[in-house]
């Protein structure tokens, strides 16, 4: 028995076998049923957008990661995820170069310049919506139609400049002009379901996010379930709003994150001169994560509230 | 609904090796070492030098300061030196190494107390004392001390543990399967030592047998409860079982008795019944010896000072290449450099880990998905104060109320990206209390 090598670590010494990657790839396979809807009603170019899209993020990541003699962690899945969630908030038919350029940018300027996974402050995949949308906002608002492949406007679109409305089935459905992954309800309620299932994502931000949409657009007398079922509001409430690294840590902020993004839609959708306003809203909250993280710390057991 | 607490993990119980074996006595050992600290306090003075013939159960080292605890011989035999040895604790301790004469012989003063009530709850805390017994679910504070609460705080309940929570380990469930009268009567010791008529016994339900055993066994008393408890990790934390039975939160830095509650673990309760019933002192315990890196797992009743060697032996040796041998269960045991190191009061179990299975785990970044702030029993967030630690930032690290972390390993086991949470906590706690030394 003597001369043996034993290893001397700190306690636990067991783990729970979840990993990053695990997670990661979880969120992919949840995106799948969106991914393939909006692929059915748009047509092979927006297979090829999603595919562009994922190339891209995944050579900037490794070519970030070589540069700086970093571990090239290209596997973990994250760079898939913000390729993929980017190409879920692209137009049909947008230039596949155009898509590549984006998710480049939302690599490179939403992640690796803050340090790669886990610290960057904001959704990257909306970092790279929010570039595209600057540089080429004529490619971003240029959609196809499902039923005739010929242009057409978004459902919002053509509320808030036509007045003309769109009926339930086809927003649940998603037979309606948006972007390849938003427009199908079902699909995204789908895998946005394997995820809760999971314990992937916490059901506090969707519910107070889609539940403070609902609320004050009723109030305001406009069509709460219009409103839930179209534009990028189901896909960002439940892929994107949610992105771990980007929202609070804590559930008394996620409540008030999601709260606050409800509320900036509403205001953009009312008020604002842009038919959206899903992208901004979950920006802005991801900009004041850090602070709601710090006020909201939850009382420590045994520890007396303040003034009770 | 099962009684339990906020937060938690669930590790695998891996129990199944050794949880319906019965206790076996071990092996009389030819040597052992007795380390004069076992215990939370201070160390204890040696009264016998080398060359002294010893007898079971006779003192050999006297705790004179207040919170300490003595130490006693485990064999008959010799003392055969005297020196600063390896401790399972961590570091080097003065031991008394002694050698056995193999006669087992007894010491002549070790003689039945009688019956409980013809003893005076003094007369039953000094009988305590003297058998130098300790918290037996890893902690090894002197139990004495817990039984003698300052005037001014009353107590009225305890709270007996048996969740045996941390995984492999099955001492305290045999314990209370087999020597069910022992753990009762060693409740009566301590009701009263203290004066207390509430007693729950706290049994996670993953153990219905021993749940079913001592619900019969109380049957006839009126004050003494068992509640089964949700099997969840670390639900035998002390703040976490008090929490679950009575509802009470130990306030933040405080002890138990500021609720009114002294929780006991049921191991120590069996020394105690033994030392009432028999006089003799806390030389020996039940020890789990498991894990798929020996031959054959077993709860072995072993006497206190017993190198791990010989218990692995007796356990069939080790099965393949061993990887990591712990001292207590996976989530707070304490990995070993050697196996020369001794069973000592705190020891519930020797867990032997294959090569396979003690892995070296490579931390990687933290993607916030807050696992660690859902599961923090305290309701910390372990991220943060890991990131404050790592980054020398103490004074935020107290902010968030790295002192109140319990040390359960509950964030690092639940981390997707495997960051030693607890460790880096552990460091934190270790900077703010020096530098408040230092103030
Ligand atoms: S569990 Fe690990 S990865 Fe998740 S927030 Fe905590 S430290 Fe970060
Ligand atoms: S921070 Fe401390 S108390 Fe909280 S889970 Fe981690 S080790 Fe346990």
């Amino acid at each position: 028995m003597e001369n043996l090598k034993l290893l001397v670590t700190s306690s636990p010494h067991i783990r729970d076998d979840d990993s990053v990657q695990k997670i990661m790839y979880s969120v992919i396979i949840a995106l799948i049923p969106a991914s393939l809807m909006g692929v059915y009603y748009f047509g092979f170019h927006a297979f090829l957008v999603i595919a562009a899209s994922i190339l891209g993020a995944i050579v900037t990541e490794g070519l970030f990661q070589k540069l700086r003699n970093k571990p090239i962690t290209v596997s973990d899945g994250s760079a898939v995820i913000t390729g993929l969630l980017l190409a879920l908030n692209l137009p049909p038919g947008f230039p596949l170069w155009m898509a590549v350029v984006g998710s480049a940018v939302a690599i490179g300027l939403g992640k690796q310049v803050f340090g790669g996974l886990g610290y960057n402050p904001f959704n990257p995949a909306l970092i790279g919506r929010a570039f595209l949308i600057a540089s080429f906002p004529g490619a971003m608002t240029t959609w196809i139609s499902p039923v005739d492949g010929i242009t057409t406007a978004t459902p919002l679109g053509l509320l808030k400049l036509q007045g003309i409305t769109t009926d339930y089935f086809s927003l649940f459905i998603g037979r309606v002009g948006g972007c390849i992954g938003e427009t199908s309800a079902v699909a995204i309620l789908i895998g946005a379901a394997f995820l809760l299932y999971k314990g992937y994502i916490d059901w506090r931000i969707p519910f107070s996010y889609l539940g403070t949409v609902a609320v004050l657009m009723y109030i305001f007398g406009k069509d709460p379930v219009f409103h839930l079922l179209s534009g990028g509001l189901m896909l960002g409430a439940f892929f994107m709003a949610t992105d771990m690294v980007t929202s609070p840590i804590t559930k008394k902020g996620r409540w008030i994150f999601g709260i606050g993004a409800g509320i900036v839609v509403v205001v953009i959708r009312i008020w604002g001169g842009l038919p959206e306003g899903v992208s901004y809203s979950i920006l802005l909250m991801n900009g004041l994560t850090p602070l709601l993280n710090r006020y909201t710390r939850p009382r420590i057991f045994g520890k007396v509230k303040a003034n009770g | 609904m099962r009684k339990t607490f906020k937060g938690g993990v669930h590790p695998p119980h891996y129990k199944e090796a050794t949880e319906h074996r019965e206790i076996e006595k071990a092996r009389l050992p030819q040597r052992v070492i007795i380390p004069l600290q076992q215990h939370i306090g201070a160390p204890c003075e040696l009264i016998v030098k080398v060359g002294d013939k010893v007898k079971v159960g006779q003192k050999i080292g006297e705790g004179k300061a207040f919170v300490s605890a003595p130490v006693h011989a485990s064999i008959s035999g010799e003392v055969v030196s005297i020196e600063t040895l390896p401790h399972p604790v961590g570091g080097k301790v003065l031991s008394v190494v002694i050698q056995s004469d193999g006669l087992d012989e007894v010491d002549n003063n070790i003689k039945p107390f009688g019956s409980i009530e013809s003893l005076s709850p003094e007369e039953l805390k000094k009988i305590i004392r003297e058998a130098g017994i300790v918290g037996m679910g890893g902690a090894a504070f002197p139990t004495q001390v817990k039984l003698s609460p300052p005037p001014e705080k009353t107590i009225d309940t305890v709270i007996i543990n048996g969740a045996e929570c941390e995984p492999y380990l099955t001492a305290d469930h045999r314990v209370m399967l087999e020597r069910t009268e022992d753990v009762v009567f060693g409740i009566k010791v301590v009701m009263r030592a203290v004066g207390v008529s509430s007693v729950y016994i706290g049994i996670e339900d993953n153990k219905p047998d021993a749940i079913k055993k001592l619900e019969e066994a109380v049957s006839g008393e009126e004050n003494i409860k068992v509640i089964p408890l949700r099997a969840k990790y670390p639900q035998g934390g002390e703040k976490q079982l008090i929490y679950a039975i009575t509802g009470r939160e130990v306030p933040s830095g405080g002890l138990p008795m500021e609720v009114g509650v002294i929780v006991q673990n049921v191991g120590t309760v069996t020394a105690i019944a033994r030392a009432v019933k028999t006089g003799m002192p806390l030389i020996e315990r039940v020890v789990t010896v498991t894990g798929s890196g020996v031959k054959k797992p077993r709860n072995l009743l072993a006497r206190i000072g017993t190198p791990f060697k010989d218990l692995i032996e007796e356990c069939g040796g080790f099965n393949g290449t061993p990887g990591k041998v712990i001292m207590g269960g996976p989530m707070m045991g304490i990995a070993q450099t050697s196996l020369e190191v001794p069973v000592i009061k705190g020891t519930s179990g020797i867990l032997v880990l294959t090569k396979e299975e003690a892995k070296q785990y490579e931390p990687g970044p933290c993607i916030k998905c807050a696992r660690c702030v859902d599961i923090c029993p305290i309701n910390l967030l372990p991220t943060r104060i890991s990131h404050f630690s790592q980054m020398g930032m103490w004074d935020e690290a107290e902010e968030y109320n790295a002192l109140d972390c319990i040390e359960c390993g509950s964030c690092s086991y639940i981390c997707p990206s495997k960051i030693p949470l607890v460790q880096r906590i552990r460091i934190a706690k270790g900077e703010i209390l020096a530098r408040k030394r230092k103030k």
